[in-house]
Parts: C-alpha cells; structure tokens; sequence
C-alpha cells in the first residue's frame, strides 16, 4: 500500500460520526422506528459507533444488523478471485421500518445496489437512507448518500483506504495508490 | 479462497481446505433459508441439469431446492419419461443435453465412475450425486455440515458407520471425508456386509454394535438396502434387528449421550427403532435441512469458479 496522504485521523472520524448522528436524528425527527444495517465489513463497525451516539445523544438503542451482499454482487463472472461469503445478521423484522444503511466508502455504487436488493427480501422497508464516511465519486449507478462524512474526490489511479480500530487496529482515511489491476 | 477442482465427484482425494471451505460456506446459505425470501440472485443465468438414472425423492428435490434458490435454471431430467426408453446411450444423451448450452449437471447413476466419465465427455461442471455404491459426496458433506453444527468440531471425534458398509456409497463418501477432517472413523455391521480390506482406508471394525455405541460420539446409521439384496447378507431381518438394530433400550444400557444420524429413508422397526428414530438423540430432519445449504454451497462455488 504506497500512502500518499493521510486525510482525516481519530478525532476526525470521531467528528463525523458525532454530526452523522445528528443529522439522522434530524432527518427523522428523532429515532422512532429507525434501524441501523451495516455493510460487513467496516460499515458494521461504523453502524456500531453511530447506534453508540445515538444512545448517548436521545438515550434510545436503535436496532442493528449486519448485511453481507456477497451473493447479490453482479461481478461473478469478472472476478478472478472467488469472493469469500459470510453471513448477514439481521435478526428483527424490517417491514415498515426506516433503514440506515451504514458502508465506509461509496465508489462505483454497486455494493450499494446489492445490498438494496438484498435488503428487499428481507422484507419492505418504508425508507432507506444511505449513509457513508467517504464519497470519492466516480459513480457507475443513479445511487447517492444521505449522509456523507466527507466528499474527497479521487482519480482514478487513487483509492480511499478507510481503516476502523476495531477492525484494523486503527482511525483513520488514507488516500493511497490504486493496486495494479 | 476457491475449490481446486472445477467437479465434485467424490470426497477421495479432496483436500481438507476444500472441505472446509464447502462447510464454511454452507453456514451462510443456512443462515438464507432462514429468511423470509429463501432466495439469491448469486447463479442467476447459470443453467443445471438433473440428470437422475436411479430413483431419489430428497436428493433430487433437495438439489433442486438449491438450485431454485440459487436463482439457476434447473431442468429435470427423469429416465422413465426420456429417450434412454428409446435405447439413447448416456453418452448421446449428454452430448445431446450440452448442446443445448448448460452449465452444470447433477448426475445420479447405478454405475460407478458415471460421473467421471461425463467430465471427459463435455465442458460442464459435473457433481456426483450417487454413483452406484462408489461415492455420494454432497450426503458425506452434509453429515459432516450437521456433526460439526451439533458438536462443534469433526478433528478427534470418534464416529461409526453402521450397516452393509459394503454396498453403500454413503459409507464411503464419509470415511473418505471424515479421515481427511481428522476424524477416528470405525465401521460395524455383519461381518459379510464389511469389505474385505476395509482397514486400510483407516477405519477400524467393530462387530459388536454394543460397543461401537460405547466407543463412539456419533453413529451414522445407514439404511439396509433391500432393494440392493440386502438380505442375501443375513439370515433374516428380526436377526439383524437383534444383533445391529439401534434400539432405545440398548442405548440406554450403553451410554446416556451420543448423536445419531442416518441419510434416509428409514427403515423404521429395522436399523432404527420408531422410537430412536423420532427420540432426542437424531438429527435426521436437520440433516435434510442441512443438505439443501450444503448443496448450495458446492454449486455456488462450482457455479462461479472462473
């Protein structure tokens, strides 16, 4: 991974999820009928952080769960490498219910699609609300978020590299070189 | 991580990362036939064949059902009603069958090696269901799917497979895969039932079914195939059921706690009594549970491998 920039550190993170969290409370008058689903693998941790604040914030526990869109992806046939599958984890009962759909950075908007047909058999929600950390552009679908951490426009022989504590071992968002494909 | 064959036709052989990778996998297709919608888009566009020689209800339906909710285009195929009436060699019929542009066929057959010759024969992917008495992998792994769900692990357990070991496909299959986990596997039945050298497979035979229970932590109890002439084997059914039946009395005066498993259908009153075979030490129906998430996983991996 050749860093180029460090972009945002702990406490930055810490910010936005702290505004984030305001926002959908605002957004939704509050946090009556809200659920929280989080894209494995960061966006669970995000969701976990964002359902803290909301605690702190309206003293409520918001619902979580946990998506995996492995099976719903549209690249099977241009991959090289298998995708590893897990499991999604959603155990209450999304009919009617707003959804927060928590993902660390939002790129081509493909996962995003996914992960809404995904949700769409578990049931029909009467909303969902994208929210993500990073949105570094490049769009391949009509797909935007409702709640951004940060826009930071990217080319694309760059990448957004967002790293969690509980997952990486740290806070923080890279912009680092594009692998070579 | 993928499979490093692009076929499944028996468990000899298979690496224990593949196995491990099938039965990890199969959790997170568990965990979809919980949901409301048991359905993926995952092989959407893929199209499978079901090519059934020899009768099968759960087999057949279970690889349906995985199929199905694999979002896949599954055609049946059913000897009786197909031109193999007409004298089409198996041969015609799947050169015939590719032609029309599928990805996958699941081949049941009385011969064995069936499957192996199929993969010469054309492009797709080809999974055994049932090759004669060679190999039924998909059943092995499932059983092994359902021991692992129950107690957690297959390295060190003690299991014993029970029956005519000689004539069955599934004894095979899961001696094969179970050895490879790390499992002790021992086999007990009539002596004319148990091959020849079935000791250097590894296994060990016991031909006393009251210590096989007190020896092992899992039995896996196989159905006497009277179809197949089972009773060539034996002088008669009630000698059988007095010498091997699984009875709940004899599990009692053996052991208080053992898993029991068996691939169905059942014979009730013979290798199982009625009451051992509803009572609280099987696992039968989420073996068949288990099969459909298990034959998910070998397809989807087989089904996207490049």
């Amino acid at each position: 991974m050749n860093i180029k920039a460090k972009l945002v550190d702990k406490d930055g993170i810490e910010r936005m999820i702290t505004r984030i969290a305001h926002e959908i409370l605002e957004k939704n008058k509050g946090s009556k009928n809200l659920v929280l689903i989080g894209m494995r693998t960061r966006g669970e941790f995000i969701a976990r952080r964002l359902q803290k604040k909301i605690k702190e914030i309206e003293g409520v526990d918001i619902p979580l769960g946990v998506l995996d869109v492995t099976l719903y992806r549209d690249d099977f046939r241009t991959r090289l490498k298998q995708p590893q599958v897990s499991v999604s984890d959603i155990t209450f009962d999304i009919n009617e219910k707003d959804i927060i759909l928590v993902d660390d950075v939002l790129y081509t908007g493909r996962t995003v699609r996914s992960a809404l047909n995904a949700l769409m058999d578990f049931g029909r929600p009467s909303t969902i609300q994208l929210c993500i950390l990073v949105d570094r552009g490049h769009r391949e679908l009509p797909i935007r978020a409702d709640f951004v951490g940060k826009n930071i426009p990217t080319s694309l022989n760059e990448e957004i590299k967002l790293k969690v504590e509980e997952y990486d071992g740290e806070d923080a968002i890279y912009l680092v070189e594009a692998e070579k494909k | 991580m993928s499979l490093s064959s692009r076929h499944l036709l028996g468990l000899q052989g298979v690496p224990k990362e593949d196995i491990q990778l099938i039965l990890d996998t199969a959790t997170t297709f568990r965990e979809v036939l919980e949901r409301p919608i048991k359905r993926v888009p995952t092989l959407q566009g893929k199209t499978i064949v079901n090519l059934f020689y020899e009768s099968s209800t759960r087999t057949r339906i279970s690889f349906e059902l995985a199929e199905k909710r694999l979002s896949a285009d599954a055609i049946n195929f059913a000897v009786s009603t197909s031109s193999v009436n007409k004298g089409e060699s198996l041969k015609d019929t799947v050169r015939n069958i590719e032609a029309m542009k599928v990805d996958m066929v699941v081949i049941r057959h009385s011969a064995a090696g069936t499957p192996l010759m199929l993969t010469k024969l054309c492009d797709a992917n080809i999974i055994n269901a049932g090759d004669g008495i060679h190999e039924h992998p998909t059943q092995a792994l499932l059983d092994m799917y359902s021991i692992r769900e129950k107690l957690g692990r297959l390295e060190g357990l003690k299991v014993c497979i029970v029956g005519d070991i000689a004539h069955s496909r599934v004894a095979l299959s899961n001696i094969f895969g179970l050895k490879t986990m790390g499992a002790k596997v021992s086999v007990c039945g009539p002596s004319t039932m148990i091959p020849k050298y079935i000791q250097e497979l590894g296994v060990d035979v016991i031909y006393n079914i009251d210590e096989a229970i007190q020896e092992s932590d899992v039995l896996n109890v196989l159905r006497i195939q009277l179809e197949r002439k089972a009773r060539e084997y034996f002088p008669s059914i009630r000698e059988y059921v007095k010498y091997f039946g699984i009875t709940s009395e004899r599990l009692e005066r053996n052991k208080k706690d053992i898993l029991i498993l068996h691939p169905g259908p059942i014979n009730r009153g013979v290798e199982l009594s009625s009451d051992v075979a509803d009572g609280p030490y099987q696992i039968i129906l989420q073996q068949v549970t288990n099969g459909v998430a298990v034959r998910m996983a070998v397809l989807y991996l087989l089904g996207t491998l490049n």
